[in-house]
């Protein structure tokens, strides 16, 4: 969908100074984030030392994506190293990493870039952590209500 | 993703971190990750490519 990746045409993001996002990739989310409804939070973790690059770009996608969502998303930046707490009450470990909370954490977490694939995700968890209301079906919401004990899912996935 | 962060709203119980592979090697290497998106449910559970939803809730609830 988006072409917000590292490499290929459109954006590229890879140049200090350029846009993550071109014209069309911000119309696209401009229309997507009509669904928002309360407010999103973006907590991004970074760490000069340990990635500089890839935080500095994580950083500007986050901006970026922020600023179209018509005040209601706000970024905050904060490094590990110093926000100790923060980042282990997040249970944040590596950088770059971007937090998406809605009314509470939702246990939402993005390690590295979210671009490519990870894009349309990134964008598809802030309305999710924005409304509260997520799309499934009333047989799966049923049996995560049950749940016995903690679930922890991973998913790898790379740009392209 | 997408099924992972929807269920993680949906529960409290449950977290949704996406890892972007390339920018990690050394987690991909341990989680042996071949093709993506490869799914891993509490390090016990795993699985390569989209699921419908009701084998991606049967996988989580093998997990638990």
């Amino acid at each position: 969908m988006s072409r917000c990746g590292r490499s290929g045409e459109g954006a590229t993001g890879i140049i200090d100074g350029m846009a993550f996002l071109n014209d069309r990739d911000r119309a696209a989310v401009r229309q997507e984030f009509e669904k928002l409804a309360g407010p999103v939070k973006l907590i991004v973790f970074s760490q000069e030392l340990v990635a500089g690059d890839l935080c500095r770009q994580n950083e500007q996608l986050i901006q970026e994506v922020a600023e179209l969502a018509d005040g209601k998303a706000t970024v905050e930046v904060l490094n590990p190293a110093i926000d100790r707490e923060r980042a282990e009450a997040y249970g944040v470990d590596q950088v770059p990493a971007t937090v998406v909370e809605g009314s509470r954490d939702y246990g939402l977490r993005f390690y590295g870039i979210p671009s490519g694939y990870e894009f349309g995700n990134l964008i598809d968890a802030m309305i999710v952590a924005s409304t509260g209301e997520p799309q499934l079906s009333e047989a799966t919401r049923a049996s995560l209500a049950a749940l016995a004990g903690d679930v922890e899912i991973k998913v790898f996935s790379t740009p392209t | 993703m997408r099924l992972a962060q929807h269920m993680a709203v949906a529960s409290e119980r449950v977290t949704a971190t996406a890892i972007e592979a390339t920018e990690f090697p050394e987690l991909a290497r341990s989680y042996r990750v071949m093709a993506v998106p490869k799914i891993v449910i509490n390090d016990r559970v795993e699985f390569e490519g989209a699921l419908p939803e009701p084998q991606f809730l049967d996988a989580v609830l093998r997990a638990v």
